[in-house]
């Protein structure tokens, strides 16, 4: 139906065709069966009135029983199986997607993506790219919700949730936050800009502003004295951090444990909790010290000191090329 | 068994035994108190049904114009904590399972009569802990009390609402206990577990439920308030708490508690049927075993409220499949009560059209579950108006509607007058209605995109919104009818007679209202439930006893 | 079925209630309903229980070094504390079966006796942790690698040994219920089933404390420096 009525919501990508049409195929089924009991309640009140019907005493049926069990527990299955394939694609990223970072905060979004253009509750995004949102929040839980996309994942505080589109559609489309968050918990909205990608480029050029995450990040690296101790050789008093973004980190005692966004955010908050093997417990606490952006900066200047070669296949290297900031430090 | 009827002209019954203030709050007659909780929990329920109205009439219009953003999420909190809290969850256990359950099974009363009367005096006091919460500022968490923001970031009054439904938890388990103890221990002779009526199936389920999910979400709330009071940092994350840990607490009971709200209703339909299809329930014992396999799976599934939360997708694969298995018990039932009206005679009373409606209405709150458990679906629908039409179609839908077929099904037995007959169905057709135009639109809504607990929402969801607020004041007027004409027949209403309907149960073999100690001798139980080959038909005209 | 097993109608025995058949399906009733009531006990220190193990198993570092400033022989001498107070509990139920209440009113005596000296080496406890500023909140301080979650550790501790000693208090007014009751003869051979269950109570209680005893006061590693 028209625009201010809309029965459906837009579709503005593949993933979002696919629920669809998961969605159609459990209307029908369900549907078809709800209908049934309700014309079966009907046509037995009409049909068995008591003007007309005398009781016959049935004491049930057990092979009848099992048929409306099993039949149903069937069908289930299906849905299961189906709706299963689609939360894994959509918790399995693919690799190479181009990676922006989203901080929740009472009340409004702040986006950023990886070559420094920072957005407030906006997205610019092209079409036909894979993008993947790495998310966080400041204060309490929030949920980025995008319909249009039929995403939506919880932004958690002290921790980092991920979730993926790749939109197909130019156009304008909501971002709601879905998890009750507070006062102005229905202003915390926003909307995607899907561009086609030629003036996708045209809007970042002209958006650029201190320079890319990781350039932001080693800055930062510098002034907070991390350099004096993070060194790039073996003599300084915390580990060389060289090549250790996407790898398994031997820690201190005997647990081994994923250098991912999360591990390295830890690291850098509560430095204490997981020591790296051979390392003292020395490290003070940058909590309230940076922010959620900047502990994300600190993080995508990490993850630039790794080179390709030296990650997990499965890693999480955003597309645009960090390599930009991590050429200028080496 | 229609001979077991005895002393049909009953002078002294428990109403009139006693007379005054005291005689009913010192009670520990099973029935008395029943009524003490009819009173309060309807008190509650308009309580509740007040604040849904305002919360439907700030969503007439897209702008957040009549209620402040606070206030409005003051109301849908307390709408969420008294509904749930202080009426769904006592409703049928506390009024008719506190009346029924003794009578269905012969005994005197329930085991702990002094403990059923402690539960609601604990009932009464964390409804007046939330009253007061309200009156003092309200908790604006929502019903969920999802820390952090609970323990830190909300300036409410979460610590004296979290309080009350912490007391109220143990008014829950309290009646749980008694059920429990007294379903084992004091069945008349001859009352064995297969002769046992599907009441009181459901509502041993139900107790089970209540005595194992409550102390959990009681210690949860109360590790909730006692993080505000004390600042201790069990959820705190700033401290490394995991946010995910008071959810997965919170549902361990709050899902379960859903079927605390549904399984009694699912027991009242069972009654209800039967007796206006003149019929054995169709199979007996998969609709009484439903009811456990319920109650224990039931406990499995409570992660399913937090697939888009950041669990594992293994996590959510096995809740995902356990939350399908679930489904399978109800499909159960609803088949098995629609075809015991199946060569039937059926009679379209009050309490038989709200048995109707509730089958067609579960089933349909039944089926959105389906989608919700779909993880790929509810990564969607998630935290949106769907999961709010999905659980108003159980609880409302399905709970309620089995609520008010209890009500008018035993109104004689508990009042001894009957309810008048027309208005009784004039209303029944009104809660339909409004009902469904109340929360239809909302499943479209919910799938267009409409995040729940929005104050404000976008221009294009008004018409949908539209209709919701007017079925909401169809529903109101629904509900207000009943009151008035139960009150109303207190006084002008038939004489109902031992047996108004010709039902079978042994709260029928005894008069109405029953005496204090319901029957004069123990009954001897030598028949199978619903015995309905033996009972003649429902007596045409209402019946009138001259005396 | 054997069907018609009348019950003998109100045996007018003073400790018998009116709506119960006979004394046996009282005191049937009254054991199950204690059972009925220690499982939901359980579940409600489960939910802390789940907690704990969900952040020892996050934050293992963290939770050795919060240990190890435990105090180690009040949790012990705690633990021998109230093993003994089950002793004579159990004692005290003994006896009330044989209707020597004289025994069981001092029985029951000393029991309280040991949950009181428990209460108060809990409390000791509890000034020394304020004292070094062990207590959760604005004036947590912690000297190790990893105080954050530490003070998690912390709240765990007071949250669940605060339940436990408020199970104590309520098991000592129980107690004392039973001691008048016994005092004043109100327990039988026939009718003692008030003591059996308090009895019970008292026993979850002292179960509860020895899982807590372990995880609170040995979950470190010795080897772990603090």
């Amino acid at each position: 139906m028209g625009e201010n009525f809309p029965l459906w919501p837009t579709a503005a990508s593949a993933g979002a065709q696919n629920v669809d049409a998961l969605f159609i195929y459990l209307i029908a089924v369900t549907g078809g069966v709800t209908l049934l009991v309700f014309l079966l309640i009907f046509i037995f009140a009409m049909k068995y009135r008591h003007t007309k019907a005398k009781a016959v005493q049935i004491e049930g049926s057990v092979p009848l029983e099992i048929t409306w069990s099993l039949i149903p527990l069937g069908i289930f299955m299906t849905f299961f199986v189906w709706g299963a394939a689609i939360y894994f694609a959509q918790a399995t990223p693919p690799k190479d997607a181009m990676e922006i970072f989203v901080v929740g905060k009472q009340w409004m979004w702040k986006m950023q993506h990886s070559d420094g253009v920072r957005e407030i509750n906006q997205l610019h995004v092209p079409t036909d790219r894979d993008i993947r949102l790495t998310m966080i929040s400041q204060d309490v839980i929030h949920s980025f919700f995008l319909p249009a996309f039929r995403i939506k994942q919880d932004v958690l505080p002290g921790r980092y949730t991920t979730t993926w589109f790749r939109a197909n559609r130019p156009g304008r489309y909501h971002i709601f936050c879905a998890e009750y968050c507070g006062t102005a918990h229905s202003g915390m909205i926003g909307e995607v800009v899907v561009m086609e990608p030629a003036a996708y480029e045209a809007w970042l050029q002209g958006g650029r502003g201190e320079g890319s995450m990781a350039s932001v990040g080693q800055k930062m690296f510098q002034e907070l004295g991390c350099s004096t101790c993070h060194r790039f050789d073996a003599q300084g008093r915390g580990p060389n951090l060289q090549g250790v973004y996407g790898r398994q980190q031997l820690l201190d005692d005997g647990r081994s444990v994923l250098a991912d966004d999360n591990y390295i955010r830890e690291s850098i908050v509560n430095p204490g909790a997981k020591v790296v093997a051979g390392f003292k417990p020395i490290m003070p606490t940058f909590q309230g010290i940076v922010s959620e952006e900047q502990v994300l900066a600190l993080i995508s200047y990490v993850k630039s000191l790794s080179t390709p070669a030296q990650t997990e296949p499965a890693s999480n290297r955003p597309a645009v090329p960090p390599q930009a900031g991590a050429t200028k430090v080496q | 068994m229609a001979s077991a009827v005895h002393n049909v002209v009953e002078t002294k019954n428990y109403l009139n035994s006693d007379f005054g203030i005291k005689s009913w709050l010192l009670t520990t007659d099973h029935k008395r108190i029943g009524l003490l909780y009819l009173v309060s929990i309807t008190t509650m329920f308009f309580v509740g049904g007040f604040f849904a109205m305002l919360i439907r009439l700030e969503l007439l219009t897209p702008a957040g114009d009549l209620l402040q953003s606070d206030t409005y999420n003051k109301m849908f909190t307390m709408h969420g904590i008294v509904m749930v809290f202080l009426f769904l969850i006592p409703s049928i256990p506390a009024v008719l399972g506190n009346f029924l359950v003794p009578m269905m099974i012969g005994a005197k009363d329930l085991a702990f009569p002094k403990i059923n009367l402690l539960s609601w005096y604990l009932y009464m006091i964390g409804a007046l802990l939330v009253i007061y919460s309200i009156v003092t500022g309200s908790a604006d968490t929502g019903w969920t009390f999802y820390t952090p923001f609970s323990t830190q970031y909300s300036n409410s009054a979460v610590i004296t609402a979290a309080l009350g439904v912490f007391v109220s938890g143990f008014s829950s388990i309290l009646t749980g206990l008694n059920f429990v103890v007294t379903m084992h221990r004091m069945r008349a002779p001859g009352m064995t577990w297969s002769r046992m009526p599907l009441f009181c199936w459901s509502n041993y389920a139900t107790a089970l439920i209540q005595l194992l999910g409550t102390p959990v979400i009681a210690i949860t709330i109360m590790l909730v308030a006692l993080e505000r009071l004390f600042n201790i940092g069990i959820f705190n994350p700033q401290l490394g708490g995991d946010p995910l840990l008071f959810q997965h607490l919170f549902w361990f009971y709050s899902h379960p508690a859903v079927y605390i709200m549904i399984l009694p209703s699912m027991g009242v339909i069972s009654e209800v049927v039967t007796c206006f299809s003149r019929k054995r329930i169709f199979g007996y014992s998969f609709v009484a075993l439903a009811s456990i396999a319920i109650a224990v799976l039931g406990f499995l599934v409570w992660a399913h409220h937090m697939f888009v939360a950041g669990m594992s997708v293994y996590a959510s694969l096995i809740f995902s499949f356990l939350t399908f298995l679930v489904g399978v018990p109800s499909a159960i039932k609803t088949f098995n009560w629609t075809a015991t009206m199946y060569k039937g005679s059926v009679y379209l009373h009050t309490p038989m059209l709200y048995a109707m409606g509730f089958i067609g209405l579960f089933a349909i709150g039944g089926v959105t579950g389906l989608f919700l458990a779909t993880l790929g679906i509810d990564v969607h629908v998630h935290d949106t108006y769907f999961v709010v039409a999905h659980f108003h179609y159980i609880m409302v839908g399905g709970a309620v509607l089995g609520y008010m077929a209890g009500i008018h099904f035993w109104w004689p037995k508990i009042t001894g007058k009957m309810y008048p007959e027309t208005w009784g169905r004039i209303a029944a057709g009104t809660i339909f209605l409004g009902f469904n135009l109340t929360f239809f639109p909302q499943f479209i809504v919910g799938y267009v995109g409409m995040p729940r607990r929005y104050h404000s929402y976008v221009p294009e969801f008004q018409i949908l919104n539209v209709f919701s607020t007017a079925g909401a004041s169809i529903l109101a007027v629904g509900y207000i009818l009943p009151l008035i004409y139960l009150f109303w027949s207190l006084r002008y209403g038939n004489d109902a007679g031992p047996n108004p309907y010709n039902a079978t149960g042994l709260e029928w073999t005894t008069a109405s209202p029953p005496p204090k100690e319901n029957f004069h001798e123990t009954p001897v139980v030598t028949w199978e439930a619903y015995d309905y080959e033996h009972m003649p038909p429902i007596p045409e005209e209402e019946p009138v006893v001259h005396r | 079925m054997s069907t018609v097993e009348t019950r003998p109608n109100a045996v007018s025995t003073h400790s018998l209630h009116e709506h119960f058949g006979d004394l046996e399906q009282q005191r049937e009733a009254a054991t199950l309903g204690m059972w009925v009531f220690l499982a939901t006990e359980i579940m409600f220190f489960g939910g802390m229980f789940t907690a704990y193990l969900v952040y020892r198993m996050a934050y293992p570092v963290a939770f050795d070094a919060a240990s190890q400033d435990m105090n180690f022989w009040a949790g012990t001498i705690n633990t021998i504390v109230l093993i003994g107070s089950s002793l004579t509990m159990a004692l005290a139920v003994h006896a009330s079966q044989e209707g020597k209440n004289k025994h069981v009113v001092w029985l029951l005596i000393a029991t309280m006796a040991l949950g009181a000296v428990f209460l108060g080496i809990k409390a000791f406890e509890y000034h020394e942790h304020w004292v070094h500023h062990l207590v959760p909140g604005p004036y947590f301080q912690f000297e190790g690698p990893d105080p954050r979650h530490a003070e998690i550790f912390f709240s765990l501790y007071f949250a669940m040994t605060g339940f436990h000693a408020l199970h104590m208090v309520i098991g000592l007014g129980l107690v004392s219920w039973i001691v008048y009751l016994a005092a004043r003869n109100k327990i039988t051979r026939e009718y003692h089933s008030p003591v059996e269950n308090v009895g019970l109570y008292w026993h979850f209680v002292d179960m509860v404390w020895i899982y807590l005893y372990p995880l609170l006061y040995l979950v470190a590693h010795k080897h772990v420096s603090g």
